[in-house]
This record gives structure tokens, C-alpha cells and sequence, in this order.
């Protein structure tokens, strides 16, 4: 059914250098979440503490009353089975096929006979759409192929959280379109709660239930995906619509000269908020909210031209 | 600033104290199970093959050489009844164990550290980690168990063709007899040498695994990250194993009593 992860006070350097201070979040239970971040913000360093393979330096991870942080070795390895991760290339064992890749965790974890796995690891790997494939080697197939494995793998111990780190980088525009609907109906079929960390506008916008930015050593915003996207705070402004003008600049921070000169620049008009994606059988994920309710409820009015149909971008939703 | 320099004074030590926790954490895995049988196997065959042929080949010369420098020697002394004995001593006392360390060090360590390195950075340690998989028990364990077996059997390998080189050698080039040579054989050699020679192996194939393993697993920075791991692994394994040769020599001279023909 998904479980929360509770993210208090989280910092963590390395040496001298400050990741990020301060982080604290609750990713709420079977929902989807993306955390955003200009490339450099610790992103997948969140991401690795998150499943306790980093240790911050202050702070706590709880996860079904257990601190990531704090525990022992042992309830760690415990805990990490309710995890599935998908790494950035997919992290296949180079030295096992495709097949023996994804069946790996249940040949390890359960005690199923080899006629139950290939059952488990066919369904996973047709929900991939990696039929026929089974036999290839990681190294023989292409970057698509291998993060689509690995998303196999993540998901065959029927994971209550699934992370996704960058599940869109190297991808082709329309892969990751259908990356993005498969994560949506992977949501409303497993009801598990989903973190992407990706740096990807179009899935940030049409993907999740809420959205959190990472900014400068610090979490600048969390919160429902229509709070972020009608936001006028400048940073998540400039970041969720991929302009120059705003706070952030090429090397992590613009410095005072450029902020004055920009000053007198108007922003552009916020673009208007698109609809979630839809689960391809049409019917709304438990936790999917109708679109607009929160701006309703908290008296924001949307930019012109929100949650119509035709405004949907790219995002896959074809149907 | 003296908190700085402190550190950087340190820091070796911190290095040391690392690598010794990674073989008390080896050591734990050791005894954990489930036990990775095929994975022990499977390393133990490719870390042979590896090996094998190398070894043999550096045998030959080393007993070569051994014969030809103390069959030079023993011949001024009026002695040559003992090259045999001579021979023996040396090889199985101390060329057996060296010559294994450096091959299992030179081409099973590395092969463990690239290994081990070129998965580190593809994350497939922490995909491991996080699917619930200690990679010291399910990868480091077998290799570590595998380097130490294959470790003895090379002893014995060098053992024999030493001997065997040092015999074609002073037979046919020095003129020796046959009968002496093989004859002196016990004169001053005896069993503990053997048990010796064998221990020294074992530990030696314990070292180069653990060193190259912890180098591998901490690899970081890409390709190049890999290859630093793998040099590093090698060079401080030679340093280490040198050091505890002599350190288990000098401790064998104390405990057993050299033979007196």
C-alpha cells in the first residue's frame, strides 16, 4: 500500500563542502513525487541517503518507524527490501543476461521455484516491454534497454517505495513519454510510493502529485504539484519554466551585477498549468487529486488557460 | 592549522585502520551464511587459469637460477654432493611462497580490484546493496576463499618446478650426478618447510585479496578510478607481502630449529 518516508533535518557534506543542509520533507504514501535541481544540487545524493547507502552527517530517515541513519547494519538490509531502485544507467550485473538480472532479488530473497520466478520475471519483463530480450547481455543493448531492466528488477520484489534516479536522462523524447505514463500506471496498479529525481521539466509538470525543488545547498520548496506550478517564488518560477532570467545561473548563483541588470526585466507570464497524466485505463490513482482543486482551495487563481484538455504538452497522454 | 596538519599525519593511519576493518568484516562474511559455492568455484577456476601458465614459467628460471648461483658457489666449498639440498631449501622455503605471492597478487588481485572496481562505479554494488545483498558476503567472501586455495596450490606447483628446473640445470649444465642431487634432498630440508611454505602461501593469497578487493570496492572517479584501484592494489600488495614474509620467516627460524645434516 506504500508507505510515507519521514526526511527531518537531513545534511550532509563531503569534507568541507556542504551537499545540502537541512532538508526536511515527508514523502506522503503512495504518491508520486519529483524532486527537481539544477544538475549539481545533490539530487542523486538525497537519493543514495535516502536508502542508507550515504550516512548524513546530521539528521533522520524514518521509514515504518525505523531511522536509516541510525540503525543497524542488519535492519538496514531488512528495511532496503521494501526498497525498488532504479539507477541512473540501470545497474545491470554485467556478468548475468537479462533474465537472470531481474530474477536475481527472488532467487536471493524468496524461496520460489524456478517455474514461479520465470512466471514473476515474464510478467515484469512484458510490463517493460522487454520480451524476447531475456537472453542479451547488459552491455549488448542499448541505454533505453538497460534502464528499462533495471526498472524490471526494481519492481520484482514488489517494492512499497520505488525510486527512480534520472529515469529520463538518455532517453529519447518519446521513450521517455512512455516511461512516464508506464510510472503512472505502475502507480495506480501498486499503489507503492514513487520518488523521481530527475532535472526533466516535461515529467516534473505532468508527472507527480508533488514537486520539490533543491536550490542552493537548501530544499527551496515542497508541495502539491499545483502549489509549485503556479508558484511566483523566483527560483522554482525560473526552474519549473526553464527560463535564464531568475536567481539561478550558469555556475549554481548569479552574482549581484547580473541580478541588478535583470531587475527591470519583466517575467514572462506563468505558461498555463497542464493536466496530470492519466493512468492509461482512464481511471484516477487513489491518490491523484482533480486538477485545480488545490488552487481552489488555497484561493490561487491559475494561470489563463489551465487543466484544459488541449493544454496537455508532450507528456504522452495521447489518448 | 595543527589540527590540519594532524590530519594529514594521520591520515595513513586512518587508511590502515580501514583496509583492517574491510578483513574483519571479510573474516565475519566468512562465517555467514548462505555460503556462495558457485561463485567460489567459478573464482577459484578463473583466478587458476589466470595464474597457472605465469607461474609455471616464472618457476622454471627461479630454480634455474637458485642452482645456478649456489651450484657455482657449493662447487668452491668441495660440497656439490649437497646442491640437491640446497635447492630444495630454497625453493620450497621461500622462492614457493614468494614467487606464488607475486603471481597471485600481479594477476588474480588485479583481475579482483578491476573486477570489483569496474562495478563499483557502474553502481551495481549499491543496486546490489540495495536489493538487500551484502556484496562483502555474496562477491568479496568467495574471491578472498578462492585467491587462498589457489594460493596453496600454486606453492605446490612452484615447489615442484623449481626443483624440477634447478635439476635440468644442475644435471645437465653443471655436471652434477643425478643420484646426488636427488639424494641430498632431506639433508636439509624437512617437513615444516613444506607446512611453512604452505601457510606463507595461504596468507599471502589472504592479503592480495582482501587489499585488492577493499581497493576495488572503493574505486570512485570513472574509468581512471579503476585503473588507480588496480595499480594501487598491486604495489601495496607487493609492499605488504614482502613485510610479512620476512616477519614469518624470522618467527619460523624461532620456532623450528634449523636441521643439522
Amino acid at each position: 500500500m506504500g508507505v510515507d518516508i519521514k526526511i527531518e533535518g537531513l545534511t550532509k557534506s563531503f569534507g568541507k563542502q556542504l551537499i545540502w543542509g537541512d532538508v526536511s520533507l515527508t514523502v506522503p504514501a503512495g504518491e508520486i513525487c519529483v524532486m527537481l535541481g539544477p544538475s549539481g544540487t545533490g539530487k542523486s545524493v538525497l537519493l543514495k541517503t535516502l536508502i542508507g547507502l550515504l550516512k548524513p552527517d546530521r539528521g533522520s530517515v524514518v521509514i515504518e518507524g525505523v531511522d536509516i541513519c541510525s540503525c543497524a547494519e542488519k535492519d538496514l538490509y531488512e528495511i532496503r527490501k521494501l526498497f525498488g531502485v532504479l539507477f541512473q544507467d540501470g545497474a545491470m550485473f554485467g556478468s548475468m543476461n537479462l533474465y537472470d538480472n531481474v530474477a536475481f532479488p527472488l532467487r536471493e530473497h524468496t524461496k520460489k521455484s524456478e517455474a514461479d520466478i520465470r512466471k514473476v520475471v515474464m510478467e515484469k519483463m512484458d510490463l517493460v516491454g522487454l520480451i524476447g530480450a531475456e537472453d542479451k547481455l547488459p552491455g549488448e543493448i542499448s541505454g533505453g534497454m538497460r534502464k528499462r531492466a533495471g526498472l524490471a528488477r526494481a519492481l520484482v520484489l514488489d517494492p512499497e517505495i520505488v525510486l527512480f534516479d534520472e529515469p529520463d536522462s538518455g532517453l529519447d523524447p518519446v521513450r521517455t513519454a512512455f516511461l512516464n505514463q508506464l510510472i503512472v500506471d505502475l502507480n495506480a496498479q501498486i499503489d507503492a510510493t514513487f520518488l523521481i529525481v530527475t532535472h526533466d521539466i516535461n515529467t516534473a509538470r505532468t508527472v507527480p502529485d508533488n514537486i520539490g525543488l533543491l536550490y542552493h545547498k537548501h530544499l527551496a520548496m515542497f508541495g502539491p504539484r499545483e502549489m509549485l506550478l503556479s508558484s511566483e517564488e523566483p527560483v522554482v518560477r525560473q526552474f519549473l519554466n526553464a527560463q535564464r532570467v531568475g536567481p539561478i545561473g550558469m555556475s549554481e548563483e548569479k552574482d549581484a551585477d547580473q541580478l541588478a541588470a535583470e531587475k527591470d526585466m519583466d517575467l514572462p507570464p506563468l505558461p498555463p498549468i497542464a493536466l496530470q497524466l492519466d493512468p492509461s485505463n482512464g481511471i484516477p490513482r487513489r491518490s491523484q487529486r482533480p486538477p485545480g482543486e488545490w488552487c481552489r482551495e488555497n484561493g490561487v487563481t491559475p494561470p489563463p488557460g489551465s487543466f484544459l484538455q488541449d493544454s496537455v504538452l508532450a507528456g504522452g497522454a495521447g489518448a | 592549522m595543527s589540527s590540519v596538519s594532524a590530519a594529514k599525519v594521520l591520515a595513513p593511519v586512518g587508511t590502515a585502520g580501514k583496509l583492517f576493518a574491510f578483513g574483519l568484516d571479510v573474516c565475519r562474511g566468512i562465517f555467514r551464511r548462505p555460503f556462495q559455492l558457485r561463485e567460489f568455484i567459478q573464482q577459484a577456476w578463473f583466478i587458476a587459469s589466470v595464474t597457472i601458465v605465469p607461474t609455471a614459467l616464472v618457476a622454471i628460471p627461479f630454480g634455474a637460477v637458485i642452482a645456478l648461483q649456489v651450484g657455482g658457489l657449493i662447487t668452491q666449498f668441495g660440497a656439490q654432493s649437497f646442491t640437491g639440498s640446497a635447492s630444495v631449501l630454497a625453493v620450497v622455503r621461500e622462492a614457493g611462497p614468494i614467487a606464488t605471492a607475486l603471481l597471485v597478487a600481479g594477476a588474480g588481485g588485479s583481475a579482483i580490484a578491476a573486477d570489483l572496481g569496474a562495478r563499483k562505479i557502474r553502481e551495481e554494488l549499491d543496486a546490489m546493496m540495495v536489493l538487500g545483498i551484502d556484496p562483502i558476503q555474496r562477491l568479496v567472501v568467495p574471491r578472498v576463499l578462492a585467491c587462498m586455495l589457489v594460493s596453496v596450490f600454486l606453492n605446490g606447483l612452484v615447489s615442484v618446478v623449481g626443483v624440477a628446473g634447478g635439476y635440468v640445470f644442475n644435471v645437465i649444465l653443471q655436471h652434477g650426478t643425478p643420484g646426488a642431487y636427488l639424494a641430498s634432498f632431506t639433508a636439509l630440508a624437512q617437513m615444516s618447510d613444506v607446512w611453512q611454505g604452505l601457510i606463507k602461501a595461504l596468507i599471502f593469497g589472504l592479503i592480495a585479496a582482501i587489499v585488492a578487493s577493499y581497493k576495488g570496492m572503493n574505486a570512485g572517479g570513472g574509468p581512471k578510478g579503476v585503473g588507480d584501484a588496480v595499480n594501487e592494489s598491486v604495489v601495496i600488495t607487493f609492499m605488504l607481502l614482502f613485510i610479512v614474509n620476512f616477519v614469518m620467516t624470522a618467527i619460523y627460524f624461532q620456532l623450528v630449529p634449523a636441521k643439522t645434516g
